[in-house]
């Protein structure tokens, strides 16, 4: 916990992460105003006691709506990662501890995905069977699995060749034993930090897939999707569209804030301070 | 790592040739396994397109002479071989609901989407390659704290919404710029230009930000290597070394994530014109979903996944080419 505290930017980056979450999850349980309730009458109103952000074109609480829509976007980028990292990390420990065709098959497919951006995947989901909140987190997701294969291959390889790991060969673990037992467990902070990478990139992804009408639908809503409902009217009234993008802003500042300094916090070698970018 | 940037820069050797063959070949690869995906996925659909075309007053004998016709009722794979085969010669089939060839309607946009993409690109190595240099130059400093604080803040902002607030500042405030809308490079080509100016500049600046970091972290890497020390001790200030010998190694793993970006930036083009009301390949897009045009969305697709491979394909050799190392090795 003191390591962890010596890195103020750790800190702020994960407080300022917990009280999205914490907004997000809140609004599970309570919301100013039911985010359904729609008071044509009541609309474009300024900041006030009664509605701390104001209302929205269609006289909705626009504080309901950002917790709300905050919640989505987490919900939805945090699926993704898990989606990503479950089927991503064992494919590169598979490349790592199998090596040969194991490794050039993980690597090919990781290429195969690289060509399909999310935002593709989405077109493809959304032909298929309609737009939903479920094509962006499979969308993200795919595009999350060869990030995740790539971090633990990488990770992996550069300890397989350590003494812990040839000293459990020779007690005679086979290859899924030594990826479980020793590589899995050595590699976990890496993943952990491109988690947090990957989780800001998804809250941006959601935001872009949801504005264009590809993401998250009516009744429920999230950040993207309240920008895509502002765009008719944002020349008029631009809080609709400040509100909820700013909120996307510090959401993925303190996202990647948290993810810099749990890199250092972890492994000050790690540092190389790159990430990949999903539109 | 080591080694200068100048050695040995002989005619391209046969690992080289052999090299850009393999990577080729895995192209090709890739692109034909990503068209079986997309046909196959989108022939899972129900609807029929000649139900679409015939509306709900078709006759079951019409319906079935259309069908014939179009080509609905063979096989799959027939079908398949046969779209690949088309789009060789240039052929990416009809649209039903436009009822014009794909390849047009996707040439016409393209013109717009391409532009966009490329104004983008220039923009962000024009700001965060000077940009990523100054904070590497000034390490540690003010200047580089800035930087760094301005590059973690562009690369928190969605492209579309800075797109929005762009437009409320150069097209409301200012009114310098239009907020939308595109004139056809044809009717005027500095009209265009001036609708694509504030589009490329939201495009830009998230990958900007990206560049400014890459540049960065690359330029401080070599910096520490012995090349630089070894020109140093031929008398060169510290600046002339990073500038001579410095810049031009950091500048591989820089080309790795342009070529990245690119990709990036085809698919940011798609959501950034919906802020922007361009006629893109997006416009496009989302029209062709929306209507149920499925041999428009596929020919759509296909086309951006060619776009993202082949800027992979030509940064892999052109890293090949600018690499010494990987000239004598022949693959990284």
């Amino acid at each position: 916990m003191r390591r962890v505290l010596a890195h103020p930017s750790l800190v702020i980056g994960l407080a300022g992460t917990l009280l999205f979450a914490v907004i997000g999850l809140l609004s599970m349980v309570w919301t100013p105003y039911p985010i359904e309730q729609i008071v044509v009458a009541r609309r474009f109103l300024p900041p006030s006691p009664e509605h701390w952000l104001g209302t929205d074109n269609l006289g909705r609480d626009m504080a309901s709506l950002v917790m709300a829509g905050t919640y989505t976007s987490f919900l939805v980028a945090a699926i993704a990662v898990a989606i990503g990292a479950g089927i991503g990390v064992p494919l590169g420990l598979a490349a790592a501890a199998w090596g040969g065709a194991v490794e050039w098959l993980v690597l090919r497919l990781s290429d195969f995905v690289f060509a399909f951006p999310a935002i593709v995947v989405a077109i493809l989901i959304t032909a298929l069977i309609g737009p939903g909140a479920v094509n962006a987190i499979v969308a993200i997701g795919i595009f999350n699995i060869p990030v995740f294969a790539r971090v633990a291959r990488g990770g992996a390889l550069s300890i397989a060749t350590l003494d812990f790991v040839a000293a459990g060969r020779l007690a005679g673990l086979g290859n899924a034993a030594i990826a479980y037992r020793h590589l899995l467990p050595n590699i976990m902070s890496l993943i952990i930090v491109q988690g947090t990478i990957q989780l800001s990139l998804g809250i941006l992804s959601e935001a872009g897939l949801s504005y264009v009408g590809l993401g998250t639908q009516p009744p429920e809503t999230s950040l993207g999707l309240m920008l895509r409902d502002a765009q008719g009217v944002f020349l008029i009234h631009p809080w609709l569209t400040l509100v909820p993008g700013l909120c996307i802003v510090l959401i993925v500042i303190a996202l990647n804030i948290a993810g810099d300094g749990l890199r250092d916090a972890i492994d000050p070698r790690l540092r190389q301070g790159e990430t990949h970018v999903a539109s | 790592m080591g080694g200068g940037w100048e050695g040995g820069r002989s005619a391209p050797s046969l690992n080289l040739i052999l090299f850009a063959l393999r990577r080729f070949i895995g192209f090709a690869a890739t692109l034909f396994v990503a068209a079986l995906v997309i046909f196959y996925l989108l022939d899972l659909l129900p609807g029929d397109p000649a139900q679409f075309i015939l509306g709900i007053s078709s006759t079951p004998e019409k319906l079935a002479q259309l069908r014939s016709q179009m080509g609905l009722d063979a096989p799959a794979h027939e079908r398949f071989f046969g779209w690949i085969w088309g789009m060789l010669q240039g052929d990416f089939g009809t649209s039903y609901t436009q009822r014009a060839p794909v390849a047009k309607l996707i040439w016409d946009r393209i013109g717009v989407t391409l532009p966009l993409a490329l104004f983008a690109m220039v923009i962000s190595m024009a700001v965060g390659l000077p940009l990523g240099i100054i904070a590497a130059r000034r390490r540690g400093k003010a200047v580089d704290t800035g930087i760094m604080i301005l590059a973690q803040t562009g690369v928190a902002i969605p492209n579309f919404w800075f797109g929005m607030l762009l437009t409320l500042l150069f097209a409301v405030v200012l009114r310098w710029l239009p907020p939308g809308g595109f004139t056809p490079w044809h009717e005027d080509p500095l009209l265009a230009f001036r609708g694509l100016i504030l589009p490329s500049l939201a495009l830009a600046l998230p990958q900007a930000s990206i560049l400014a970091r890459v540049m960065r972290t690359a330029l401080v890497d070599v910096s520490g290597q012995d090349f630089i020390r070894t020109a140093r001790a031929k008398g060169l200030t510290m600046g002339e070394a990073v500038w001579r010998h410095g810049v031009r190694n950091a500048l591989l793993p820089v080309l790795t994530i342009l070529g990245l970006q690119f990709a990036f930036l085809v698919a940011g083009t798609i959501i950034v014109e919906n802020v922007f009301y361009l006629p893109g390949l997006g416009r496009l897009i989302f029209t062709a979903i929306s209507e149920r045009d499925l041999v428009l969305v596929r020919g759509a697709t296909i086309i951006l996944i060619v776009a993202v491979t082949a800027t992979m394909l030509v940064t892999d050799i052109a890293y090949a080419l600018v690499d010494p190392r990987l000239r004598e090795r022949g693959a990284p």
